[in-house]
């Protein structure tokens, strides 16, 4: 569509000042305001807007002519999502628009077809402007969970040194492949670079142990025994035996019910022994409170 | 052809794969290997694959039948210094070698041999008693 064949891009050049004013007016009732500072990114958004209508191809949002357009509505978008905002909130911050438009075009034109004419036009702007906030929001959405998956994927497989030659690796949440693929890689890794010949994995965190997880454990097991160090699988919780038991799971590896069991047999494995100190601090506080006695 | 040394340590034999191992190179190794053992009588072999960027079945298959004709001729077989990602490969195809006993480097290699070795002459010491 051609600049020349609606009437749109001057009627706002006219009433500019009115249609803004009646827009953050708008805004602030439907509450698409969101906590932002409305005034200030309207403003902007608004002269952008006008730079956008008066391009040749006013209704071709993709266009250069909008790129400014787009760039806030990105900003906005952006910070909207961050914050948590709904994508209602996000997309009534454009579609709002359209009340001061049509009241305008009301007023202006009183020819029926026109009328209907340069209404479906501004429908047709402001849902595509509309549609492209939505789909950046999204957007901005999909890459905050991404983001939040990826570190939890990090976050949730550290491998522990608990002493020299013995390794822990706390697992916390479900074994998927992925994870299993992360948590082999990095404890293989620190079997080399620390020399380990124990690793204690400790399945606590672990909610549900079925087939698919036993296996992924195992592998884990074998992939460690590879590389010459023996795994030792502690934490396992009651009902949790009782499922391996039931499943049929062979877990042919050292099983312990707790981390401290593990970490004893393990410092016992590699010739360590934990024992109580002598303590003659005990005895010094009997010397002590005998005196106190007497008197 | 490529042939991979047999090195002879104390009365264990150390085998350093430092080429990429085709099938042909692993089929000799297997004859050199028997061989050598019998003629020196020796009582471990450790096979270091440190180098060893790629293992595929038939390799891993040939670790493992090593390691069985070791056992057959009273040798103990430790296989040291296979990579992270070998270590995945392998456990991925299915291939845990079980029958393959393991050590991180050729330090704890020859400690665990030497343990093993210890442990046998232990048994039978008190068997005869």
């Amino acid at each position: 569509m051609a600049k020349s064949e609606s009437i749109i891009p001057q009627l706002i050049d006219k009433h500019s000042a009115q249609v803004l004013k009646d827009w953050l007016a708008q805004m602030t009732a439907t509450g698409a305001a969101g906590g932002d500072d409305l005034s200030e990114v309207g403003g902007r958004f608004f002269t952008a807007f006008r730079q956008g209508i008066a391009s040749a191809q006013f209704d071709d949002v993709g266009g250069p002519a909008w790129a400014p357009a787009r760039g806030i509505l990105e900003e906005l978008s952006r910070s909207r999502a961050i914050k948590g905002a709904t994508p209602t909130q996000t997309a009534t911050f454009v579609f709002s628009l359209k009340s001061p438009l049509f009241n305008l075009l009301g007023r202006e034109l009183k020819d029926a077809e026109k009328l209907a004419r340069e209404v479906w036009w501004a429908t047709l702007l402001l849902d595509k402007l509309g549609l492209y906030t939505t789909e950046v929001f999204q957007k901005n959405r999909e890459e905050v969970i991404a983001r939040q998956q990826e570190e939890m994927l990090e976050l949730s497989t550290p491998v522990v040194k608990l002493w020299d030659g013995i390794l822990a690796l706390p697992l916390i949440g479900t074994l998927d492949s992925a994870r299993t693929q992360v948590v082999m890689e990095s404890l293989l890794q620190q079997i080399v670079s620390s020399g380990a010949e124990i690793a204690i994995i400790d399945i606590t965190g672990v909610p549900t142990v079925d087939t698919l997880v036993a296996q992924h454990l195992l592998k884990t097991v074998s992939a460690a025994r590879l590389m010459g160090a023996e795994c030792i699988i502690s934490g396992i919780r009651p009902q949790i035996a009782q499922t391996i038991v039931h499943l049929g799971v062979e877990l042919d590896v050292m099983t312990k019910a707790s981390m401290a069991d593990a970490f004893a047999l393990a410092l016992r494995r590699t010739g360590k022994a934990v024992r109580d100190r002598e303590q003659p601090t005990i005895e010094k506080k009997a010397q002590n409170a005998a005196p106190a006695a007497d008197e | 052809m490529d042939q991979i040394p047999i090195l002879k340590i104390g009365d264990t034999l150390l085998v350093s794969i430092q080429v990429d191992m085709h099938d042909r190179l692993a089929l000799a190794l297997q004859d050199d290997l028997t061989a050598k053992i019998v003629a020196s009588r020796a009582r471990g072999v450790m096979i270091d694959i440190s180098a060893l960027e790629i293992v595929d079945s038939f390799i891993g298959r040939m670790l493992n039948n090593i390691a069985a004709m070791s056992r057959i001729l009273d040798a103990v077989t430790v296989v040291v210094g296979m990579r992270p990602a070998v270590a995945i490969t392998l456990v991925e195809l299915g291939l845990s070698l079980t029958g393959v006993k393991t050590a991180l480097n050729v330090d704890k290699g020859l400690a665990l041999i030497r343990q093993m070795i210890d442990g046998q002459e232990g048994s039978l010491d008190r068997r005869e008693e």
